[in-house]
C-alpha cells in the first residue's frame, strides 16, 4: 500500500488503494475490530483539525494573505539577496507554524519564487528555504504538521504545554538552518541586483484574515486551557473565513469541501488502521528492541536519529505511525523526539523519503532538473546539526518546565 | 562580430553595459538567459514528500515554471532597453553552464560576469557556472566583474619559497 501511495499508478489518489486496504486488513482479521475501532476513534478528531487547517489556510490566500507577504518581502529586502532569505525564513517560519507545512510548500512557495525573480535576485537559496523550513519549522504547534497532530493525540499533552515544550528546538533548529544556508549558499546570496529598486504595489493589509488566525491561535490557548479539543478552535476559524468567502460569493459550497482535501482525509484515516495492523502482526516487537527507552539526553538522541532515519526510507507519516505506539510507552518526551526527527529527518532526501525518490525515479523517467548531489550535501550539513541542537533543546525544555 | 551576452540574475546589467564599451563594432548581439529547471523540481520535491495530497492539492511546481518563464521575458526585456539598440533574444532551459557553451558556438566573442566572490581579486571570484563557461568557451571569452574590480590590494600574498 506504501508502494502504491508512493508510485500512484495513473495518477490515482493515495485514497482510492489506501480505503479497500484498511477495509481488507479489518475483514481478514489482521487487524481486531476493537483495535481498528480504537485507531479511528483517535484518528477522528486529528482528521477534523487537519481539515479545519487546510481550510483556514486556503481561506487565507483567498483573503490575499499570501500576496501581501510576498510584497512584504519585496519591500523589506529591496533587492538585497541576505535580507530576502532572512525575510523567506521569518514568514515561512511562522505560516509553517501556525497554517501547516502544506501552506508553505503549496501557498508560500510559489510567492517566495515570484518575489525573488521580480528583485531580480537569484531564486534557488529561496526556494530552498522554503522546502526545508517546511519540515524543520513544523515543530512548534500541533497543527503544524499532520505527524505533530498524530503525536499530540496520543501524547496527551495539552496544545499550550506542546507548544511551550517545543519553541526552543523549534527556534534552535530555525537557527542551525539559518547559519547552514548563509555558509552554503554564500556566493548565491552575494549577487544583489543593481538597479533593481522595483520593490513593487504596497501590500492591501489582509486584516479579516490576520484577525482570523490571530483569534483562531488564541482559541487554541483558551479552548486547552478549559478542557476542550483545541480542533474546536481551527474549526471556528475556518468557518468563519469560508463563510466570508460564501457570503461575497468567492466561493462556493463545493470550493470548501474541496478545500478540505475529503481524498486525503479518507487517507489518512485508512493509513492509521493499516499501520496499526502492521505494528499489531510483529513490528512492534521488532522496533521495540531497537528504540532507546528513558528520556535522557542520550535516549531523546537515539529516538530522534532513528526517527529520521525511518523517515528517510519510507517517508515521516508511516514513520510516525509506526513510531507513536512505541514512544508513547516512554511518556511525551521521547514522542516529542520522535516528533523531531520525523519532521527534520526528510530534508536529507529528496521528495522526502528515499521511496518516493526511487519509485518516482523508476516508474517517471522524467527529470525534474533538480541537483540531487547538492540537494543531499545542503542536507547533510543541515539535518545533523537542526536535528541536534533540536533534541539537546527539548531536552533542556522537559529539564525546565518538565511533562 | 556575433557577440553572445551571458544574463544572469543580479549580476547582468554589468554585462550589457561591457557590450557597449568593449564590444560597439558587434554586428549581432544576442542576449541569453538560461533558466534553470531545477528550482521548479525543489517544490515537486517538497510536494511528494507530502504523502496523500496528489489530487487534492495544486503541485506547485507549474507554478513555479509559468513563473519563470514570465521573469525571464522581463530580465531580457530590461536588458533589451538597457542595451539601446537591436539585438536577438534567446531563451533557453536546463543545465545553465552548458546551455551557455552550446549556445556560444561560432561567436565572435562570449561576454561572462563573474559570479562567485567578488569582494577580492583570485580564482574564487569564479563560480561553479562561470569557471565551467570560462574554461569550455568555444570561441573568446569577455570576463567582467559586476560590481566594479576590487582594489590590487585584496590580490593574496605570494607562496614564502617565491619570495
Amino acid at each position: 500500500m506504501l508502494a502504491w501511495a508512493v508510485i500512484r499508478p495513473r495518477g490515482w489518489p493515495e485514497a482510492a488503494l489506501a480505503v479497500p486496504a484498511a477495509l481488507v486488513v479489518i475483514a481478514t482479521g489482521a487487524i481486531s475490530l476493537d483495535h481498528a475501532r480504537a485507531e479511528a476513534e483517535q484518528l477522528g478528531p486529528v482528521v477534523g483539525f487537519l481539515a479545519a487547517v487546510l481550510v483556514l489556510a486556503h481561506f487565507c490566500d483567498v483573503e490575499g494573505l499570501f500576496q501581501a507577504c510576498g510584497a512584504w518581502m519585496a519591500r523589506w529586502s529591496a533587492g538585497r539577496p541576505v535580507r530576502l532569505l532572512t525575510a523567506v525564513f521569518a514568514l515561512a517560519s511562522v505560516i509553517t507554524a501556525v497554517l501547516s507545512l502544506d501552506a508553505t510548500v503549496v501557498l508560500l512557495t510559489p510567492v517566495v519564487f515570484a518575489t525573488a525573480a521580480r528583485s531580480g535576485v537569484r531564486a534557488k537559496p529561496h526556494v530552498y528555504a522554503c522546502t526545508h523550513l517546511s519540515n524543520t519549522a513544523s515543530l512548534l504547534l500541533p497543527v503544524s504538521n499532520l505527524t505533530n497532530l498524530l503525536a499530540f493525540a496520543a501524547s496527551g499533552l495539552g496544545f499550550t504545554r506542546f507548544a511551550a515544550l517545543m519553541v526552543l528546538p523549534w527556534l534552535v533548529a530555525i537557527g542551525a538552518e539559518y547559519l547552514v544556508f548563509r555558509r552554503f549558499f554564500a556566493r548565491d546570496l552575494s549577487s544583489a541586483a543593481p538597479g533593481s529598486k522595483d520593490t513593487g504595489e504596497p501590500p492591501r493589509l489582509p486584516l479579516f484574515a490576520l484577525v482570523t488566525v490571530g483569534c483562531t491561535l488564541a482559541g487554541f490557548v483558551l479552548t486547552s486551557a478549559v478542557g476542550v479539543d483545541p480542533a474546536w478552535a481551527a474549526c471556528a476559524g475556518a468557518l468563519v473565513l469560508a463563510g466570508r468567502a460564501l457570503a461575497r460569493r468567492q466561493a462556493t459550497a463545493l470550493t470548501v469541501v474541496k478545500a478540505a482535501a475529503p481524498a486525503f482525509l479518507a487517507f489518512v484515516l485508512a493509513l492509521g488502521i493499516v499501520v496499526r495492523a502492521v505494528v499489531d502482526n510483529g513490528l512492534a516487537d521488532a522496533l521495540g528492541h531497537v528504540l532507546p527507552s528513558g528520556t535522557g539526553l542520550p535516549a531523546l538522541l537515539g529516538i530522534a536519529a532513528l526517527a529520521a532515519v525511518l523517515a528517510n526510507l519510507i517517508n515521516n507519516l508511516p514513520a510516525v505511525l509506526v513510531l507513536l505506539p512505541l514512544a508513547t510507552a516512554d511518556g511525551p518526551g521521547a514522542v516529542l523526539a520522535v516528533l523531531l526527527g520525523v519532521n527534520i529527518g526528510p530534508n536529507l532526501t529528496y521528495a522526502g523519503s528515499l521511496a518516493t525518490l526511487l519509485w518516482r525515479r523508476i516508474v517517471h523517467q522524467h527529470d525534474h532538473g533538480v541537483d540531487i548531489g547538492e540537494f543531499t550535501r545542503l542536507g547533510l550539513l543541515a539535518v545533523p546539526v537542526a536535528l541536534g541542537g533540536a533534541v539537546v533543546a527539548l531536552w533542556g525544555s522537559l529539564q525546565v518546565i518538565g511533562i | 562580430m556575433r557577440v553572445i551576452v551571458w544574463l544572469v540574475e543580479g549580476t547582468w546589467p554589468a554585462c550589457v553595459d561591457a557590450v557597449r564599451t568593449h564590444a560597439r563594432d558587434a554586428s549581432e548581439v544576442t542576449l541569453l538567459h538560461v533558466t534553470e529547471p531545477g528550482t521548479a523540481g525543489l517544490a515537486h520535491g517538497a510536494f511528494a514528500g507530502l504523502l496523500g495530497r496528489a489530487g487534492s492539492e495544486p503541485d506547485p511546481e507549474r507554478r513555479l515554471v509559468e513563473l519563470g518563464g514570465t521573469s525571464a521575458a522581463e530580465l531580457l526585456d530590461a536588458a533589451g532597453a538597457r542595451l539601446g539598440r537591436p539585438c536577438t533574444r534567446l531563451e533557453r532551459t536546463g543545465r545553465v553552464e552548458r546551455e551557455v557553451v552550446a549556445a556560444a558556438e561560432g561567436a565572435g566573442l562570449l561576454i561572462v560576469a563573474r559570479d562567485g566572490d567578488r569582494s577580492r581579486l583570485g580564482p574564487h571570484s569564479l563560480g561553479r557556472a562561470a569557471r565551467f563557461v570560462v574554461d569550455h568557451a568555444p570561441c573568446p571569452v569577455l570576463l567582467v566583474w559586476p560590481e566594479g574590480a576590487p582594489e590590487l590590494t585584496t590580490m593574496p600574498p605570494p607562496p614564502p619559497h617565491h619570495r
